[in-house]
């Protein structure tokens, strides 16, 4: 079999040889560009050298016609194989169809800004839907705290292992690293002015007040707020969710609520984790590198970070954990399709939720400050 | 010429074929000749293996004993380009449509142009535009998600993407199964209207009596691991097998039957049978090529 070809013999005179399908085409489309006929021709195409034809095939050879006669000349189709000419008609049909129905629609004028408009649009739709989940999981909260037997105690628990539990060696380790690397940056600047000793209120300070609640509110977004999205999300694909609807039940009171409790529940307990792992590896950095003792340094903490910092750090936790889980979940809820929309939720999820713990941390930050706290 | 055309009559042909999951055995010896240009259904009851013996025609899944070849080739010893130039040459519906859910409807049907076709890629929208046409689907279904789909309409993009390197041989599983009966109605003539215009060859699996009266030439039945009868309904309908028996005498086969002689008698069916009974002769003519 051969590839495609087209030779123009004589001016009026055009030869079409070897098999026009899909994968012998070739370069079929560089070769016809060539061929042009003088205005107002009658021309011939000898068809009988085609040896096979398929839809692909034949589309190109009618576009080519077209094209050819587009200068007032005329083109007729010859010899070309009985077998092959009810194709040829089928495709000629539906080329003429399919121009007569591109010609009616036209684009949009101003692509970009559409762009963008779809794109405002979009984001406001997102807000508006995310106010609804809130309100929506409010309502079942409440339904909850009247009726507390509806409350599934059972996930609620299991939920605190997976996401609570489950999480302490990660979250240990890096809180570890990072009073570690806290109180390494500083002994450097602490010891030019032999002000050693200070390196507990800097550890105690930063991982107590700040470090500790985001790093952990970070981990648990990336760890357990994919989680929700992928989870929520692959029963929205597969219309689980639509049937929890119709057997009566309410899936933010049975998919939300228990991993909404837990994660408020566990969060502060990580965070309180965090704190102690923390605060030890500072204090392993100071007895190194600044000749603090543990005893030294423990009676330094106590003396300079007040009670009141430390339940600042543990009580951002909860609205941390508010935010993951709500985040998570809602935009579980808000996949449409297939395997792809749930990659894409997730990511967002995770993302979104990140993002907004550290808007929430530093509104917290301003507020407490200005409280004096 | 004429005697390559003879041997070229026979599009898959099974010899011994035996398949078994573990204890379990599947297919025992089972022998099978598709013809060019016929439209094959396989039948049996759940369990019966008719899809496996589906994805080994198509190289899915690789039977234990016995031999399958496919256009010729013989699938036992294939190498990896003979395998690529085979799978070129036929196009498979896959019973929920296994369209990807991150491209368009258009560029599912594209994809397979784009990767084995050196076209230019406005060519191939407007080819896919065409093959949307040709299955019956309005035009802007192209830019539709398969998930924006309703089970028809997958169906039969699906049926697009199948067909958008114009195969030999076409295979379909389950082509109507979860279609309410007027798409279902669709279905049946779009197979055999691309049957006439393209000379495909196809072989189904379904449940769809009304389908294997209206559509299928030759249906083959199996259980118990092997084929109980092969043959055109008509001729099925009088054999006294019980598992053929089966698809003829509940209420639903007697009704798609009684459904088949009225429309003979209306003449319609006649004369569409007769024509897609020569219709092979002729179309054997591009197979060939």
């Amino acid at each position: 079999m051969q590839a495609a070809a087209i030779a123009q013999a004589h001016e009026h005179d055009i030869v079409l040889s070897g098999s026009w399908t899909a994968l012998r085409l070739g370069d079929i489309t560089s070769q016809a560009t060539v061929i042009s006929l003088p205005s107002k021709a009658a021309a011939v195409a000898d068809a009988s050298a085609i040896e096979a034809l398929d839809t692909t095939g034949a589309w190109l050879l009618q576009k080519l016609l077209l094209r050819l006669q587009h200068n007032g000349s005329t083109i007729s189709l010859r010899g070309l194989r009985p077998e092959f000419t009810r194709l040829m008609d089928a495709v000629t049909a539906q080329m003429g169809a399919q121009s007569a129905a591109t010609h009616g629609a036209d684009a949009r004028p101003f692509p970009r800004l559409t762009h963008i408009g779809q794109h405002a649009l979009n984001a406001i739709g997102q807000g508006i839907a995310l106010l609804g989940f809130i309100g929506e999981t409010t309502l079942a909260m409440a339904g909850c705290l009247r009726h507390p037997r509806r409350l599934r105690w059972r996930p609620v628990l299991y939920n605190i292992r997976s996401a609570g539990f489950d999480a302490l060696p990660i979250v240990g380790v890096l809180s570890f690293l990072l009073g570690v690397v806290v109180a390494y940056q500083g002994s450097a600047q602490l010891r030019q002015y032999g002000a050693n000793i200070f390196v507990a209120d800097l550890v105690g300070l930063s991982m107590l007040r700040e470090f500790a609640p985001l790093i952990t509110a970070i981990i648990i977004a990336g760890r357990s707020g994919s989680a929700y999205a992928a989870q929520i999300g692959t029963m929205a694909v597969t219309e689980e969710i639509d049937a929890m609807r119709t057997l009566g039940l309410v899936p933010q009171e049975v998919l939300v609520l228990p991993k909404l409790i837990a994660l408020v529940i566990a969060l502060p307990l990580l965070t309180v984790f965090s704190d102690i792992l923390g605060v030890w590896g500072g204090m392993l950095m100071a007895s190194t590198q600044l000749e603090v003792g543990f005893a030294e340094f423990i009676d330094r903490l106590t003396k300079t970070v007040s009670i009141s910092s430390y339940l600042v750090g543990i009580g951002k936790a909860p609205i941390f954990a508010l935010i993951i889980a709500c985040i998570g979940c809602f935009q579980g809820f808000r996949t449409k399709g297939g395997a792809d929309s749930v990659g894409q939720q997730t990511t967002r999820s995770v993302v979104q939720s990140i993002f907004l713990v550290i808007v929430a941390d530093a509104l917290l930050s301003i507020a407490f400050s200005a409280l004096d706290l | 010429m004429n005697g390559m055309r003879r041997a070229d009559d026979i599009v898959i042909s099974m010899k011994g074929v035996s398949t078994r999951f573990g204890e379990q055995v599947v297919h025992d010896q089972i022998n099978l000749e598709i013809r060019r240009a016929e439209v094959f259904a396989l039948i049996g009851g759940s369990g019966s293996g008719k899809s496996t013996l589906l994805r080994e025609m198509i190289m899915l899944q690789q039977p234990n004993a016995g031999s399958i070849s496919v256009l010729g080739v013989d699938l036992a010893r294939i190498s990896d380009e003979a395998a690529l130039a085979l799978r070129r040459r036929w196009g498979v519906l896959f019973q929920h449509g296994g369209l990807f859910g991150s491209l368009t409807v258009s560029e599912n049907i594209g994809l397979p142009l784009r990767e084995h076709s050196r076209l230019a890629s406005p060519l191939i929208d407007e080819l896919a535009a065409a093959k949307i046409a040709m299955v019956g689907l309005k035009p802007n279904v192209g830019a539709q998600f398969p998930s924006e789909l309703s089970g028809g309409m997958l169906k039969r993009a699906s049926l697009a993407r199948a067909l958008a390197l114009d195969p030999e041989l076409l295979f379909l599983d389950e082509p109507t199964a979860g279609l309410d009966p007027l798409s279902a109605d669709g279905v049946d003539e779009l197979v055999l209207q691309l049957r006439d215009l393209l000379g495909l060859t196809v072989v189904m699996i379904t449940h769809d009596l009304d389908l294997l009266w209206q559509v299928a030439d030759r249906v083959a039945v199996l259980a118990a691991g092997k084929v109980q009868g092969i043959g055109s309904m008509r001729e099925l309908s009088e054999m006294d097998n019980p598992a053929i028996r089966q698809f003829f005498d509940g209420p639903r086969g007697r009704s798609a039957a009684q459904q088949q002689s009225i429309s003979k008698s209306r003449g319609e069916h006649l004369k569409n049978k007769e024509g897609s009974q020569q219709e092979p002769r002729r179309i054997n003519q591009i197979g060939d090529i």
